[in-house]
């Protein structure tokens, strides 16, 4: 059993980082975060442009993710800046986040009296959160606790071949260890689809399916081939011709065990093992729907060289080619093309991948985290009214 | 899975329609796998495909052993196989009957 110093937090879901988040519950919050995290520089602040005039699926989605990913368990304790008059209201946000046994709270830029007003009372609020956090300590925590993120961006013709396969071979040690792994992008599922459902149970199979003919539903409707979107022009450039080729290399990731559970976006998987969740191929709603469904390390491989980080969970990215991965050698963490030039197998760098997810468990900065990365994006399934 | 006699192309399975270059193929070049040789007729940038057989317009193109898209021009033994000449199979919303288009 591979075990890695974190966090047990008090709902006994383990951390592997220790931070305080200032969210906004609404767009409208969104300068008096960034001016609470300007004066502290240890809280992580993100942005978005969600969080009002959105109604049903679209809004519960919004709001699971935010809860979601603020109760990740690399997650100290949560300030929620909001408005006042927003659809998410910061309060009901607080009571979701507070539910999942999260340490959270609270500020409103109108019952608070405006912006400097929340400013000040929202760093005095963070520095006792830091405070807070600054008490936990690592103890000895196991691999099957985890939930390992998986994503490909900026694919190319080697990532089928190289990052991909090396990824799933980790993915299946972290499984046969216990653990839990993510593979997403639902669209670069598209063709690969049957290979995934061979190994499900026959209801694991027939919501796989549902969401597969959900994309093409989407794609129909829009009256549009994907092909305009993805393969992007970098996966083209990079050799990819086809959807459906993306989607082989892309399944490559999730290893060869059995497809345990199919989740909606930003939900925690409720079984062990190998997981599908229903997200984009855009990279950034995938990672932020994938952390909010509680993954707290992330393994992302790239082709092209894509730097994307979270604001919470260590990315470490595998390049697929010697050349990018010397070319863009600040931003990679492993060489998943020495498979290529012969000087590793394919099983050296899936343990060399494996490795660091523990490393990173265990505190290690990979390149995205190194470099200060804080993307944040919502997946929205709906307009706004 | 077969690799060429210099590692300069891969064919993922055995009766896969393409190659993978696994780096930039010269035109003319000679690809030699232990089942038969391969010209290339343009040049393949490395991470492309090359046919490994003549592809009739509307053929299924294989790669992985799984389907990959399906021919729109008639492919050579040796040509590029890429966009131009090759369409997806799926997510092909544009095929859709015009009373399917909402948005």
């Amino acid at each position: 059993m591979t075990t890695f110093q974190g966090y047990r937090r008090r709902n006994g879901s383990v951390g592997v980082r220790n931070h305080v988040l200032v969210l906004p519950s609404v767009m409208c919050a969104n300068h008096v975060v960034d001016r609470i995290g300007r004066a502290l520089p240890d809280v992580v602040t993100v942005n978005h442009p969600t969080g009002c005039a959105q109604i049903g699926a679209d809004f519960e989605q919004t709001k699971r993710t935010m809860a979601g990913f603020a109760a990740n368990p690399n997650v100290a304790g949560v300030l929620v800046v909001g408005l006042g008059c927003e659809t998410n209201e910061s309060k009901a946000l607080a009571a979701e986040i507070a539910a999942r046994g999260q340490r959270v709270e609270v500020l409103g830029i109108q019952e608070t009296g405006g912006t400097s007003a929340t400013i000040e009372r929202g760093i005095a609020l963070a520095r006792e959160l830091l405070a807070d956090a600054a008490r936990w300590e690592r103890t000895t925590c196991s691999v099957s606790e985890l939930i390992v993120g998986t994503e490909c961006g900026g694919s190319d013709g080697f990532s089928g071949i190289t990052a991909n396969p090396a990824l799933g071979y980790a993915s299946d040690r972290i499984v046969a260890e216990g653990g839990t792994v993510l593979l997403a992008e639902l669209p670069e599922l598209v063709g690969a689809e049957h290979l995934l459902a061979a190994r499900a149970s026959e209801p694991v199979a027939a919501k796989l399916y549902e969401l597969i003919e959900r994309v093409e539903e989407r794609a129909r409707a829009m009256h549009v081939d994907i092909r305009y979107g993805n393969p992007t022009q970098g996966n083209i450039a990079g050799g990819l011709t086809t959807l459906e080729e993306k989607s082989l290399g892309a399944a490559y990731k999730g290893g060869s065990t059995m497809l345990r559970e199919v989740i909606e976006y930003a939900q925690r998987p409720s079984e062990r093992g190998l997981v599908v969740m229903d997200t984009p191929g855009q990279d950034i709603e995938q990672l932020t729907g994938m952390v909010a469904g509680g993954a707290q390390v992330v393994v992302f491989t790239t082709g092209r060289g894509t730097p994307t980080g979270s604001p919470i969970a260590p990315v470490i990215k595998v390049a697929t080619n010697t050349p990018m991965f010397a070319r863009m050698r600040e931003n990679m963490d492993v060489d998943a093309g020495a498979i290529l030039e012969g000087t590793r197998t394919l099983e050296q760098v899936g343990d060399e991948i494996f490795d660091w997810i523990v490393a990173a468990a265990n505190g290690r900065e990979p390149a995205a985290e190194a470099l200060g990365f804080r993307d944040f994006a919502i997946n929205r399934i709906g307009p706004s009214f | 899975m077969a690799l060429s006699e210099d590692a300069a192309a891969l064919r993922l399975k055995d009766d896969d329609d393409v190659a993978v270059a696994l780096r930039a193929l010269a035109p003319g070049e000679t690809v030699r796998f232990a089942d038969g040789v391969i010209v290339a007729h343009t040049a393949i940038p490395g991470g492309h495909k090359l046919a490994l057989r003549a592809i009739p317009p509307g053929g299924l193109i294989r790669k992985y052993g799984q389907v990959i898209g399906r021919a729109i021009a008639p492919i050579a033994a040796g040509e590029h196989v890429h966009v131009h000449n090759v369409e997806g199979t799926r997510g092909r919303g544009d095929l859709a009957p015009a009373s399917a288009a909402r948005a």
